[in-house]
């Protein structure tokens, strides 16, 4: 197979097609799933079965049924954290690698602060204050998170600002929106995809964890980490529940960052062209 | 057994495959033989992706990621070094063949002090005790003229200058006399002032130790005063080879001539305009990147219409400093620029747009001057639509008309400027400056990244695009071959200042200022005794002043 | 310095956001009359500055103030509980920085090969993986299948050192396993990049085998971003530990936080996001002053 000119192994077409495959099931979520969310289709912890595929929860609901709406909010949550931090990082980030200066410094100094902590005990604290409402999280997350993608933006848009051609478009005249969206951004966008990538799936974990810890997601609503909660204590009794939502969470980062893991062999194999 | 009469390293139909990023194999060394004697010095000459310094690697038996050694045989003492074993292939280099690289600032590791770097192929093979070679390394030291060569060793790569590492890396490879040095372009990256020095160290060096050198370089001038055989590489073959006087003095091949003639003086300087009135007038203008240190002292200079100003230096000296301080990239201190009658506000931001659209700039790396993901169209075309708002037909037909003027096809109008040579840049750059109809152009070492012969019609055009446009240049360059060819007026500088200043005439003919008659003499001529009168001079000049 | 900032984004961010702590404490049974008889319990009436000064101080002194939740003093909870998650983190630590750094390297030496690609493709997985569902794997098989060990690491002070090793294994096996991932491709990463500089290239042209060039040219180079890689992950290490520790019902300071977070249970949650911090910044320090050590241009710059 093929995409943008350059060859693909399994790893990314396995990638591809998961993240396809989650992505419909996220748009999707109420047309393919055989019931409701929270309808009570059978008797509560039933083993996989014809009828229920998956079997069911504590309560009797469907798993498979709450799988793919755990789908659209886990993917949903994560999508809209990460879209956050990448418009918040990368407009911050080129604006401080172009302006240079007090704007560059106050803005860097504004970033370490931010990232002065670990992110995840960070955002326990706020959130053990602010409540867990959904947008409340999505905030958090995509602020704290944009701090790492304000770093990357700006580092890779230091690196294009030296070049002559963003010095010929400034001896021109042109302005900061020019420089940033026809000079920059074009040369940018190769390792800005691939961070998101790997944002995604940061984002996308961190959510997954605070739901686990009950701190994300609340009932009645579900995404798959506090799902993996709820089921987490038939994990001694050996059933297997726990690890379907737990496996969703691990097979849809490992989708994300195979296609990433490709998307970064190409650039470095891009750069080797010069030496 | 060999006879005394076999050559020392003779290689046989070497060809070197390369493999790009999309898998395409090609040969960029294609059947290369050569014979290398005890004692002899063979030049090997080329532009850039000649395939001369992989030649240089292959006779290690090295070759770079990506390149493969397909074909051909290298006998050293009779052993074809190809079909060695590799622990016996790796006992030979550094031991009996040792190279030198381009880069010495690279080449050195930054975490580990010079001595412990110079000795370790010794020491790590076991040919000589720690104590004795270090000893050696000290001698070394002194004879290649480095200062305080007893404590020169514990010194860390990133402590010294570019020169002294360079002959510290050459300190390196003599150190277990090897049969063979491979000089990779050991002056490329140095000033021609302390080229000399280098060259001069080096020629000694292989004189008095007797050993057989190859000298890899892209500069005919230099190679002919080291060298006893040249061999011209172009496209990976071989064009021509034969003694350096031979090449010199009566090349066969046209490529060859080209390459001998490039450096040729012209007999007459070129004639001043007449009386010219004034495009730029800089008065008492002090510039500095930082509070405490003055970068630019006191420049004072007027560019007439129609002229071309050459500044010339080494690096370091402020020349491109004082472009920056020109085009308003760093805002000048004190003093002021006046541009077509005008008082030029020290700031970028500050400038009218006609002052910007008047003043243009064309810089040394064509390949980080253009914007990959651009068409050429974009690139010519943006400071028409800028600056005149022209609609997208006029644009593309004064686009076609400038690719015209610049020797390119109009079908190039489309192509991405990743994919474009250097050379072709450089052209897209030019007409880019054109596009804004400028009436001075400051054109930032144009050709430095160039192959000389390439940057040879570059100059050409530029010089045949001010008779037709009547546009004025400012030269900055450290190459006096240019000013002399390409300038009506001159000024030198030297640590920020402007040393002398005049018309190419009154500098370049006696009596010279002191410095300039230092550059004027360092730069290589075309005869293979030109370093010896250098450093004559050098000497009795020394000898006069006390 | 961070450390000042930390202190004063952690008080920030539980005491001054908007979101009332005395309602947050009461959630349901808030009426007008307790919820201000709580704020001057509190002293949420007095100006935040000094409150944060207040408690600053307390700070200093290891003095982080009572339990909302169970009127314990904090620091009596929290010492215990902080000596618990050292050990494991330690326990972790000790088998996974050598054994990420030894395959790291060899996966560098040997770049390309079959055993690159492999480990390759398995620390991707393993890095992609939350650390809950690894650890319910090995639940499952080494606890449930195969009984081998302990599903709850349920330590307390009578534990012998021999029991614990054996009750905390398999929270460590889950912790070595993600920060071994990460570590490896970070050292390996870091090794590739400074064995593509052209003074490896004149080693090899000095007639060196790799051994010796890896270890005498490319480890001291490499030394800085190896150890500045080894203290990322062990800040990352904390982060792994709350989750760890709450499926394993491991007794640590992570766990309490999740906890004390859950309760609205402040004092303590500022007392451990005060702890977790300053594990953080002083494990970056140590980075920063690695890398100034090995590399002698910084040092003689710093000198």
């Amino acid at each position: 197979m093929q995409l943008l000119g350059h060859k693909l192994g399994w790893t990314a077409t396995f990638g591809i097609v998961v993240v396809a495959i989650n992505l419909c099931l996220m748009l999707f979520a109420p047309w393919i799933a055989p019931h409701g969310q929270n309808q009570i289709v059978a008797d509560a912890w039933l083993t996989p079965n014809s009828q229920q595929w998956l079997g069911t929860d504590d309560l009797g609901r469907d798993m498979l049924t709450r799988l793919i709406f755990g789908a659209r909010m886990s993917i949903g949550l994560a999508l809209s954290a990460t879209l956050l931090c990448f418009a918040l990082g990368v407009s911050t980030g080129f604006t401080a690698a172009i302006a240079g200066g007090w704007v560059d410094t106050l803005l860097s100094r504004l970033v370490d602060l931010l990232l002065s902590m670990p992110l995840l005990i960070f955002a326990f604290m706020i959130l053990s204050v602010m409540g867990t409402a959904i947008p409340v999280l999505i905030l958090t997350v995509g602020i704290l998170n944009s701090a790492i993608v304000y770093r990357l933006a700006r580092s890779v848009a230091m690196g294009i600002v030296v070049q002559d051609y963003v010095e010929a478009a400034r001896l021109r005249g042109e302005g900061l929106g020019w420089i940033m969206l026809r000079e920059i951004l074009p040369n940018a966008a190769p390792p800005l995809l691939a961070e998101f990538g790997l944002r995604f799936c940061f984002t996308f974990l961190l959510i997954a964890a605070l739901s686990f810890l009950g701190l994300g997601v609340q009932p009645p609503n579900a995404d798959w980490g506090s799902m993996v909660k709820d089921l987490s204590g038939m994990i001694s009794l050996g059933s297997s529940a726990p690890f379907y939502p737990a496996g969703a969470i691990a097979l849809l980062t490992i989708g994300v960052n195979f296609i990433v893991d490709w998307l970064l062999s190409i650039q470095s194999r891009g750069h080797g062209e010069g030496a | 057994m060999i006879a005394p009469s076999d050559p020392l390293l003779r290689v046989l139909g070497l060809s070197v495959q390369a493999v790009d990023r999309r898998g395409n194999a090609s040969l960029i060394v294609d059947d290369v033989s050569y014979d290398l004697q005890r004692g002899e010095v063979l030049g090997l000459i080329g532009e850039s992706g000649a395939g001369k310094s992989t030649v240089g690697l292959a006779a290690l038996g090295f070759a770079r990621r990506g390149c493969e050694l397909v074909r051909g045989s290298e006998f050293f003492h009779g052993r074809d070094i190809r079909q060695m074993p590799a622990t016996e292939r790796r006992q030979l280099r550094g031991a009996k063949i040792a190279y030198i690289a381009q880069s010495a600032a690279a080449a050195f590791n930054p975490a580990k002090t010079l001595m412990e770097q110079v000795i370790e192929t010794v020491a790590f093979h076991g040919l000589m005790p720690v104590d004795q070679a270090q000893m050696d390394a000290i001698a070394l030291f002194d004879a290649l003229g480095l200062p305080h060569p007893q404590s020169f060793g514990n010194a860390y790569p990133h402590q010294v200058s570019g020169g002294q590492l360079q002959r510290a890396m050459a300190a390196m490879a003599m150190m277990a006399n090897p049969d063979i040095l491979i000089f990779d372009e050991p002056t490329t990256a140095l000033d021609v002032t302390t080229q000399v020095e280098v060259l001069a160290a080096f020629r000694n060096l292989i004189r008095q130790k007797h050993t057989a050198a190859l000298y890899v370089s892209h500069d005919l001038a230099v190679v002919a005063q080291i060298a006893d055989h040249i061999m011209v590489l172009r496209h990976g073959k071989v064009v021509e080879s034969g003694t350096a006087a031979r090449i010199l003095q009566s090349p066969q091949q046209d490529y060859t001539r080209r390459l001998v003639r490039e450096r040729a003086s012209p007999t007459e300087f070129r004639k001043q305009p007449d009386a010219a009135p004034p495009v730029l007038t800089i008065t008492r203008m002090d510039a500095n990147y930082t509070k405490a240190s003055r970068t630019l002292r006191d420049i004072n200079l007027t560019i007439g219409m129609g002229e071309t100003f050459a500044i010339v230096g080494e690096s370091g000296s402020g020349k491109s400093t004082l472009a920056r301080a020109i085009t308003g990239l760093l805002p000048r201190a004190t003093g002021d620029i006046a541009f077509l009658g005008e008082t030029l506000p020290p700031r970028l931001a500050q400038r009218s747009k006609r002052q910007l659209q008047m003043l243009q700039m064309v810089t040394q790396m064509p390949d980080t001057a253009l914007n990959p993901h651009q068409s050429v169209l974009d690139v010519i075309g943006r400071p028409m639509a800028f600056y005149f708002n022209h609609s997208p037909a006029i644009v593309r037909a004064r686009a076609i008309e400038l690719l015209a003027q610049m020797d390119l096809p109009e079908s190039f109008l489309h192509r991405r400027t990743g994919e474009l040579s250097g050379g072709q840049k450089q052209r897209v750059c030019i007409a880019r400056a054109l596009a804004a109809e400028p009436k001075l152009i400051i054109c930032d070492e144009v050709t430095s990244a160039l192959d000389p012969l390439i940057g040879e019609e570059i100059m050409q055009l530029l010089q045949r695009l001010q008779q037709t446009t009547g546009i004025a240049y400012i030269f900055i360059t450290h190459d006096l071959g240019i000013v002399r060819r390409m300038a009506h007026k001159v000024a030198v500088m030297l640590k920020g200042e402007i040393i002398t200043q005049g018309t190419i005439a009154q500098i370049f003919s006696p009596p010279f200022h002191p410095y300039t008659e230092k550059l004027l003499t360092s730069v290589p001529q075309m005869r293979a005794d030109w370093l010896d009168d250098v450093l004559a001079n050098r000497v009795t000049s020394q000898l006069q002043t006390p | 310095m961070t450390l000042f900032v930390a202190s004063l984004l952690i008080f920030a961010g539980t005491e001054w956001l908007p979101g009332d702590l005395a309602s947050a404490i009461l959630q349901n049974n808030a009426t007008p009359s307790n919820l201000a008889a709580l704020r001057a319990q509190l002293g949420l009436d007095r100006p935040i500055a000094q409150r944060y000064l207040e408690w600053l101080n307390h700070a200093l002194h290891f003095d982080f103030g009572t339990s909302l939740a169970n009127g314990q003093v904090v620091i009596a909870e929290v010492a215990p509980r902080l000596e618990n998650t050292l050990f494991l983190a330690a326990y972790a630590a000790i088998i996974a920085v050598p054994l990420a750094v030894g395959l790291g390297l060899l996966a560098a030496i040997w770049q390309g090969s079959f055993l690159d690609r492999i480990i390759n493709l398995l620390t991707l997985t393993v890095i992609s993986v939350p650390e809950y569902f690894l650890a319910y794997i090995l639940i499952h098989y080494l606890t449930v299948s195969l009984g081998w060990f302990p599903s709850l690491a349920n330590v307390n002070t009578v534990t012998t050192l021999a029991q614990r090793l054996y009750l905390t294994f398999l929270p460590m096996l889950t912790l070595v396993m993600v920060i071994t991932a990460h570590m490896m491709r970070m050292t390996r990463a870091s090794i590739l990049s400074i064995m593509a500089s052209p003074y490896i290239e004149m080693a090899y042209l000095k007639g060196l085998p790799t051994w010796r060039i890896v270890i005498a040219h490319a480890l001291p180079n490499a030394l800085g971003p190896i150890v500045n890689v080894i203290a990322i992950n062990l800040a990352y290490l904390i982060v792994g530990v709350v989750l760890v520790e709450n499926v394993f019902v491991y007794p640590g300071l992570g766990q309490l936080m999740v906890d004390a977070v859950t309760k609205h249970d402040v004092p303590v949650v500022q007392a451990c996001g005060l702890i977790f911090a300053v594990a953080f910044i002083l494990l970056n320090l140590v980075a920063d002053v690695v890398a100034i050590i090995s590399n002698p241009r910084l040092r003689y710059r710093a000198a």
